[in-house]
């Protein structure tokens, strides 16, 4: 600050702060009274707000504010309201009859739209995101089901579930012919060889279609079926078609044939609602494969 | 609001000058002339629009809003008369925004702060308030009288003082009651809001609005203009030496003399100005500066010191506009003895309305051929495709269909892409094999899940791509999308 006599800028006749930059001195714009006001009183709305509402950390917590708020609180609040609004959308949908739910766009649409959200919660860790499965996880997008890909069938699976220790659960397993000596090691490497050609792969060099034909008769037919198209009452896959749950090569089946597969699918029933469960059969149904 | 401070005032050794000021009150003084009655007019328009607009109605058919200008949020629909936006169309709101922007640096180039002098709101609903002060307790001299009487008031002042906050007040409601009519059926919500029946959301709005309304108007007045609003500085950079701005003529003007002063030296042949400094452009502004000062940032440009300032030289005899629009450049001009030049038409506004021409014409281009019938098509990115129990491959995609029309619509869903693929909508048993047949209600969107599946034999690439249709079976209106089918 210079001697403040002489801080009158000549050519407005207005005071000036003293600061001077290179020769140009800044005049003293005083502020409006209202804004000086204003400004002390939203110092003062902040201290109101300190008091309300949380605000200030302690070392172990913080303070609460005489209002009680909390984000998670608020958050729990939203939900409840979420599921007040949806509510009758759910009655609806658990009161109408499965197979009905597909024919109305508005159902379908509040099925698929929760069935996605739930999927996404509870079966994407195994079937992926979107359903399209992975080794020894079903893709439920295509239209070959271990158990059946009608409505009430998908409903069932997802219920009780698959070897899930459920009263209710599909049983019923692929044996380890090998690890069991039920088969010895040519065998199986022919009778991989016959399930391969089954499906139109190509067979090793010198493989016995015959013997494969008479192995295949007498362990496999009793789940899987005659000519191996399966059976969805035992979870045994067709394996005539371009589908392979854990794989096609030679190597892959003579380790399913030897080690036996029992891959499991848990029950859900008690865990979720039966209006979402129904949302979700309908999502799986719905994603393209269902029957 | 920054006065000159004498020097000789500031004699305490430790005073740098105030910190802060006081509002120092405006008492606007009434005026008529041209600029005046242009300003009532705008005024009656401004308003009239504002305040009678919701009530219009236009008539959409059965079931759709028959107010010609709403603003559905829950239904998320916008109505301007033949118009009706939706959500996604947001655009033409942008367009609009930039349009009125362009609009703004016109005016700004062509005649300086237009906007601010006769159009905005602010001084709109401020020169209202001060026409109710004006009417209430009289004009400026009156008014400065009143508030400096420093005798205990009389029953007679009081009532003054309560009628004119009231006619405020009343003002001021109506204006937020205008407000939340354009977003509900006007008549509905009137008769609502007079029975007490319509929504808290409602009247909280009519409050807010009143209070804004009441204190800005009221109280704020041009502490808005030159504080808060930051066109005064953004239109600062954008004048130019052309613009014709309200300004004091000081090439006539000067050397200001009283009347009797002027004429003893004229009869000697002394050159003496017009301006006989009678203050007169200052009792009438609304924003409290003297315009012979030159272009201030306080001035909105409103021209009614033109109005004052021509009455005086009418009486007096000399000849009008000694403030009016102009420039520099042309007091520079009549200085030299030359003519004074005025271009409006130059690169600058030139600019301006080519774009305002480009981007309208954009607008309206699109609005009017834009169709009411719509298809988005989003293919599933997990799994992007699969592979069936007999080889065939299946895309899935989730196709939105909009119907923007009044009326149901039902609609055949076409898919080009690979060879002998079929196509399936979940949930729909179509009677036409490959070719889907839905409905979509009116004014509505419907989101359907749709398989394409290529036979096996087809073997089809890598990657290749879709063209969906969607055509409209009775009016043959046909809309389509490109998506990609995938192969894994």
């Amino acid at each position: 600050m210079t001697d403040h006599h002489s801080d009158i800028d000549a050519v407005t006749g207005r005071s000036t702060t003293g600061h001077e930059w290179d020769g140009i001195k800044e005049l003293n714009t005083p502020l409006p009274r209202w804004w000086v006001i204003t400004f002390y009183l939203t110092i003062v709305w902040a201290i109101g707000y300190w008091i309300v509402y949380p605000a200030w950390p302690l070392i172990s917590s913080n303070t609460t504010g005489l209002l009680g708020y909390s984000t998670r609180a608020s958050l729990a609040v939203e939900l409840a309201n979420l599921d007040s609004v949806r509510g009758e959308k759910m009655v609806a949908l658990a009161a109408a009859p499965l197979a009905d739910i597909e024919k109305d766009p508005a159902l379908l649409a509040l099925a698929r739209a929760k069935g996605k959200t739930v999927f996404g919660d509870n079966c994407a860790p195994c079937h992926g995101s979107g359903g399209a499965g992975a080794k020894g996880f079903p893709n439920l997008n295509d239209d070959d089901w271990l158990w059946g890909g009608t409505l009430d069938q998908i409903m069932q699976t997802i219920q009780f579930g698959a070897r899930s220790g459920h009263a209710k659960a599909h049983e019923g397993q692929m044996l380890a012919f090998g690890k069991d000596g039920v088969l010895k090691a040519d065998e199986i490497v022919t009778v991989a060889n016959y399930v391969r050609a089954l499906s139109g792969l190509s067979t090793r060099k010198g493989y016995d279609a015959a013997k494969g034909e008479k192995i295949f008769t007498e362990n496999c037919v009793a789940c899987h079926g005659d000519g191996g198209k399966g059976n969805p009452e035992m979870g045994a896959p067709n394996l005539t078609d371009k589908i392979w749950l854990y794989g096609s090569d030679e190597a892959t089946l003579i380790e399913t044939i030897s080690q036996g597969r029992a891959g499991v699918m848990p029950a859900w029933e008690g865990r979720l609602d039966p209006a979402t469960i129904k949302a979700m059969a309908v999502y799986v149904h719905s994603l393209g494969g269902g029957k | 609001m920054n006065k000159t401070v004498n020097p000789n005032e500031l004699t305490s050794d430790d005073d740098n000058g105030p910190l802060y000021v006081a509002q120092k009150k405006v008492y606007p003084q009434s005026i008529s002339g041209t600029f005046r009655r242009i300003k009532w007019g705008l005024m009656a328009l401004c308003l009239g629009v504002y305040y009678f607009l919701p009530f219009v109605r236009w008539n959409r058919g059965l079931g759709a809003p028959s107010q010609a200008v709403l603003i559905d949020l829950p239904n998320s629909r916008f109505y301007f008369f033949f118009i009706e936006l939706w959500p996604q169309e947001v655009y033409y709101f942008t367009g609009l925004l930039i349009v009125a922007a362009i609009a703004l640096f016109l005016m700004n180039s062509v005649g300086g702060r237009i906007w601010c002098g006769y159009l905005c709101p602010q001084t709109v609903w401020t020169d209202l308030f001060y026409a109710v002060e004006r009417l209430v307790e009289g004009d400026r001299r009156e008014r400065m009288k009143k508030d400096k009487s420093s005798d205990p008031m009389k029953l007679e002042r009081i009532s003054e003082i309560v009628l004119k906050h009231s006619i405020w007040l009343l003002i001021a409601w109506w204006t937020g009651g205008a407000w939340v009519l354009y977003f509900n059926d006007a008549p509905t919500l009137v008769k609502e809001l007079v029975t007490f029946q319509a929504p808290m959301i409602a009247y909280i709005w009519i409050g807010i609005l009143t209070a804004t309304t009441y204190v800005l108007a009221g109280f704020m007045r041009e502490q808005v203009c030159t504080y808060m609003c930051p066109w005064p500085r953004i239109q600062a950079a954008l004048t130019d030496e052309w613009a014709l701005n309200v300004t004091y003529r000081y090439d006539r003007g000067e050397k200001r003399t009283s009347v009797k002063k002027a004429a003893e030296l004229r009869a000697q042949g002394e050159h003496v100005g017009d301006c006989v400094d009678c203050y007169q452009c200052v009792a009438v502004c609304p924003t409290g500066i003297d315009i012979r000062n030159g272009p201030q940032m306080e001035c909105i440009q409103c021209g009614l010191c033109i109005d004052a300032c021509d009455n005086v030289m009418t009486k007096i005899g000399r000849p009008k506009r000694l403030i009016g629009y102009d420039n520099d450049i042309n007091i520079q001009r009549r200085q030299e003895g030359n003519a004074p030049v005025y271009r409006i038409v130059r690169a600058r506004t030139v600019a301006y309305s080519a774009i305002i021409a480009v981007i309208g014409g954009f607008m309206i281009y699109t609005l009017a051929t834009r169709s009411l019938l719509d298809i988005n098509v989003l293919h599933d990115r997990n799994p992007v495709a699969v592979k069936l129990s007999d080889g065939s491959i299946r895309n899935a995609y989730t196709v939105r269909l909009l119907n923007k029309s009044g009326y149901d619509r039902v609609v055949a869903i076409d898919a080009n892409g690979p060879a002998n693929a079929t196509i399936h909508v979940v949930g729909v048993d179509s009677v036409t094999p490959d070719r889907p047949m839905v409905v979509i209600p009116r004014d509505s969107t419907s989101e359907l899940r749709l398989l394409v599946t290529a036979p096996a034999e087809s073997n089809p690439e890598k990657s290749i791509p879709v063209r969906f249709h969607v055509t409209d079976i009775g009016l043959g209106e046909v809309a389509a999308a490109t998506d990609n089918f995938v192969a894994p």
